[in-house]
């Protein structure tokens, strides 16, 4: 029986070797290319766009302080979570996540949708010592956030290289890239037609309540600020999407 | 390696025939129980691709027998919740938020519905029950920017304060009276001198004096000649004890410095109508209302 052959895959390498490639190319076959090949594996809906320059540089140090391993950017489709954090997120949503943020393990609140939940001197107040406005909070505080000039020399080669792994990046935006990064940050960006056309529904101004310095802080609270806010679900139809 | 099965004398159970530098491995295979319970796992699995979602093809995948999706089973869900609460959401849309009192079992409704919308949106701000923090106003005192009536919180939760987004947000602007080179120095230190005075802690009468003209000239316009505040105006009174940002002269001069431009986000679109009636109610509730 075949079952008692199984110490010859054992005692040789090379069968060993091609086993464990069979095994992983079925699982992949079946577990990876259908999401290519599916049509409906993305939602398509309006309003999703690349994260504009100062977005991306408040995304980089989400990422850096390792904000995901408590908090995580999904909303599952469950009444719990649907009534406390709002419409469930979509797969669209996070089309331009290099990496994504999904996950189900929350020390803190899902953060899908905080973009527009609080204002930015709430969230520079809470990043700067969370136990100053939420009592209860055991999140660590990044009071350097606010004193660190925000580096993003390499504003455009990080968009470039997004480009490479397919987020659509236009020469435009790629061109703009550094300017954009200052630019969002100040008062003139809500009057700034070609950024808005560039990234519509960005938050804009001074996040830090420190108008004279572009800091880390307020890349971070850019970032926060537009999570979950690219698609209008006011006008989204969940039934076109059903799975 | 030796492959021979022999039987172990002490245990006299088979040796699975594998020996190292004579160690002999005894053969206890697993119970027979528990690999009957697996293969009826492996063809339960085969009932399982049949009933629910399974395998992926070409470019769509088995959908199962009754086409179960997480998020049909959602909608599902939140349509049976909608309809065990459709008859106080009916009530709650066709009043006016002032009406609600009137109705006891809708005012329960109200109270728990808008005291959990509190805790998840509205707490993180204005603190576990409405406290407040600095910055960020006290729900409890009778100290209202925008208006402390059920009409005037249910405006301020659906437009917010300085919310951008919003194109009637409630909105004011003051100047930055120290950045922006409006006042002197000295007529800045004046009239925080005289601010100080509505609560008996200026500490010179004199300045306090000359403040009051700078006052006139500059503040009166927004906070009231008697800098009781204008709520239309969202101008704070400056005579009570109530500080938004803190009372001290430090902080007083900061502000008249620098300005404060508090924001609130505005809540309509991301909460419903009802919602915000329950949380306006609520909010009213907590101790201020008007």
């Amino acid at each position: 029986m075949l079952l008692k052959k199984h110490h010859i895959v054992e005692k040789n390498v090379f069968f060993l070797i091609l086993g464990i490639f069979l095994t992983i190319i079925i699982g992949g076959i079946v577990e990876i290319v259908p999401l290519f090949t599916m049509e409906q594996t993305i939602e398509k809906v309006e309003g999703v766009r690349p994260y504009s320059p100062l977005e991306q540089a408040g995304r980089n140090i989400y990422l850096r302080e390792g904000c995901y391993n408590c908090h995580s950017q999904q909303i599952r489709p469950f009444r719990d979570e649907v009534e406390r954090y709002g419409h469930y997120s979509l797969a669209a949503e996070s089309m331009y996540d290099h990496p994504f943020q999904w996950g189900s393990k929350r020390t803190g609140p899902d953060l899908a949708r905080v973009g527009g939940k609080y204002s930015n001197a709430w969230h520079v107040a809470h990043l700067i010592d969370p136990r100053a406005v939420v009592p209860e909070s055991i999140m660590p505080g990044y009071p350097f956030l606010a004193e660190r000039k925000l580096n993003f020399d390499d504003a455009q080669a990080h968009l470039e290289t997004l480009k490479m792994v397919g987020v659509p990046y236009t020469d435009e935006m790629i061109e703009a890239a550094k300017a954009d990064l200052y630019l969002q940050a100040s008062e003139d960006a809500a009057y700034d037609d070609d950024f808005l056309a560039r990234y519509p529904n960005a938050a804009t101004g001074d996040f830090d309540g420190n108008p004279a310095e572009l800091t880390e802080m307020d890349a971070l609270v850019a970032y926060l600020q537009v999570l979950g806010r690219m698609v209008d679900f006011t006008t989204y139809n969940p039934q076109m999407n059903l799975r | 390696m030796s492959t021979k099965v022999e039987k172990d004398q002490v245990s006299g159970t088979d040796t699975t025939g594998h020996e190292w530098d004579g160690i002999k491995e005894l053969n206890t295979p697993l119970p027979s129980w528990w690999v009957y319970v697996f293969w009826i796992t492996v063809i339960w699995s085969v009932g399982y691709w049949v009933v629910y979602p399974s395998w992926p093809t070409a470019n769509d995948y088995l959908k199962g027998m009754f086409g179960t999706t997480n998020r049909t089973e959602l909608h599902e869900t939140m349509a049976s919740v909608a309809a065990e609460r459709a008859p106080y959401m009916e009530r709650l849309a066709a009043l006016d938020v002032s009406e609600i009192a009137n109705d006891s079992e809708l005012l329960n409704f109200s109270m728990a519905g808008g005291k959990a919308v509190f805790a998840d949106n509205c707490a993180p701000c204005h603190g576990t029950g409405g406290s407040g923090n600095p910055g960020f106003p006290s729900l409890q005192d009778d100290a209202w920017l925008w208006g402390g009536t059920l009409d005037a919180i249910n405006q301020t939760l659906h437009v917010g304060v300085r919310w951008d987004a919003n194109e009637d947000t409630r909105f004011n602007d003051m100047p930055a009276f120290g950045r922006d080179e409006l006042l002197e120095r000295d007529q800045i230190e004046d009239v925080v001198q005289y601010v100080l005075s509505f609560t008996d802690r200026a500490t010179d009468a004199a300045a306090a004096d000359r403040g009051a003209v700078v006052f006139e000239e500059n503040c009166a316009s927004c906070h009231g000649d008697d800098a009781k505040g204008i709520q239309d105006l969202g101008a704070p009174n400056l005579t009570d004890a109530i500080w938004l940002y803190g009372g001290s002269k430090e902080t007083i001069t900061e502000t008249v410095m620098n300005s404060r431009r508090g924001v609130m986000p505005a809540w309509e679109g991301r909460l419903d109508e009802e919602t915000i009636k329950m949380l306006t109610v609520y909010v009213h509730s907590l101790g201020g209302g008007q």
